[in-house]
């Protein structure tokens, strides 16, 4: 599937099927600073995504990017 | 995942609060949360007139749309900073959404240009008078807000300040125990000398993920990409570590913050207080009659600075 991520903006694309829990995790994003976006509509952490889906994930967090690198960078360690 | 309340399909899990929703709960959600928030901290009424804040980012445009859908006389004030591509793009957003949404609701946008009055955009003017861009920022928006509150007679204003904000600003204010600035830190300061206007924060009940979820799903357009200027903030380091405790127990932000609330205002009298002590301190500025502590408040002080810096 494609997924587009912002700051900065890019996609990469990443293989399907894949819940949207196991897709953050892979891509090192935490749930709470991140929205799942696949085509129009949010979608939860334990949607499936398959290959054919354009899935957004947009950062929520204000005042800068959570993926510029900083000694706090954001792990999902569950 | 389904729906807490109609256990139809969710579309956004809440770990912080035990519970997932659809659209339609999700909105009366943050709907409740904003009602509940203005009740609970006295902020304004249906006869008031709000002045929003906005910049074009979730929050603003969200807390703008909330208090239309909520019935109550919002008009808004966007401050264009004049940060190249970065403002076009953010005022086109609020331009937007001010034709498309709160026309309908009858309310007015409010427009302020920083160039067309100090000569130069934000970061110009901050390089000119060797102060940092942010503080910089900071000054010429809250004396702005201020300014067209007290002269165009609102009520109160009201800006998109969220849980995540909030929590994050508290955190540096007791990592650096600057216990001065908790007393400001409520969700409602009052409008405590003449030339001050009443200042609250609704969406203090909200996390910054809630409000990127409310924008989504009612089709906000906002703008996604952060203010240049920001990036590696301190408030953004706090932000990180919080949402990190956030991840590992759902709750913490809120725990923190409105924990702080709950004991402030078991301390003291929150408002007379900070009035009593506003009062002592307070007198018109010379210059253009806003209060401030000292004999010229810091805004004219940085537009005269900025007057003799110029090349021109």
């Amino acid at each position: 599937m494609q997924v587009q991520l912002s700051h900065p903006a890019r996609t990469v694309e990443v293989k399907g099927p894949k819940k949207v829990k196991e897709l953050l995790r892979e891509l090192n994003l935490v749930v709470e600073a991140h929205l799942v976006i696949k085509g129009d509509d949010l979608v939860t952490e334990d949607e499936l995504l398959y290959d054919k889906d354009q899935i957004e994930i947009r950062p929520v967090i204000s005042g800068g990017s959570p993926l510029t690198p900083h000694p706090l960078r954001l792990t999902d360690s569950r | 995942m389904n729906c807490t309340k109609c256990k139809t399909k969710a579309v956004i899990g809440l770990p912080r609060h035990n519970a997932a929703f659809c659209k339609d709960c999700f909105n009366g959600f943050v709907h409740d949360q904003v009602a509940r928030a203005i009740k609970s901290e006295k902020m304004f009424g249906k006869k008031d007139r709000i002045l929003v804040a906005v910049s074009g980012g979730k929050d603003s445009l969200a807390l703008w749309d909330i208090l239309l859908k909520l019935g109550y006389r919002a008009d808004a004030l966007y401050v264009n900073l004049g940060i190249g591509t970065y403002s076009e793009q953010s005022y086109a957003k609020v331009t937007k959404f001010a034709e498309a949404v709160a026309a309908s609701h009858g309310a007015t946008l409010h427009l302020h240009t920083v160039e067309q009055e100090a000569g130069a955009g934000i970061k110009e003017l901050a390089q000119l008078i060797h102060r940092p861009t942010c503080s910089t920022c900071g000054t010429i928006k809250r004396y702005r807000f201020n300014h067209v509150a007290i002269e165009q007679d609102y009520d109160v204003m009201a800006t998109g300040h969220n849980l995540d904000d909030e929590a994050a600003r508290l955190l540096g204010n007791v990592l650096h125990w600057q216990e001065e600035y908790l007393d400001k830190q409520g969700p409602s300061l009052p409008a405590s000398v003449d030339g001050f206007a009443k200042k609250v924060k609704p969406l203090y009940r909200l996390s910054e993920r809630e409000l990127a979820a409310y924008a989504v799903l009612n089709r906000i357009d906002y703008i996604v990409e952060e203010c240049p200027m920001a990036k590696g903030s301190k408030i953004l380091q706090y932000k990180e570590v919080l949402t990190r405790l956030e991840t590992e127990s759902p709750g913490t932000k809120q725990m923190f913050y409105w924990g702080f609330l709950e004991k402030q205002s078991k301390k003291q009298p929150t408002a007379t207080t900070m009035t009593e002590k506003d009062r002592a301190v307070l007198h018109p500025c010379t210059s253009c009659s806003q209060p401030t502590t000292a004999e010229v408040c810091s805004y004219c002080k940085m537009m005269a600075r900025a007057r003799m810096e110029s090349p021109r």
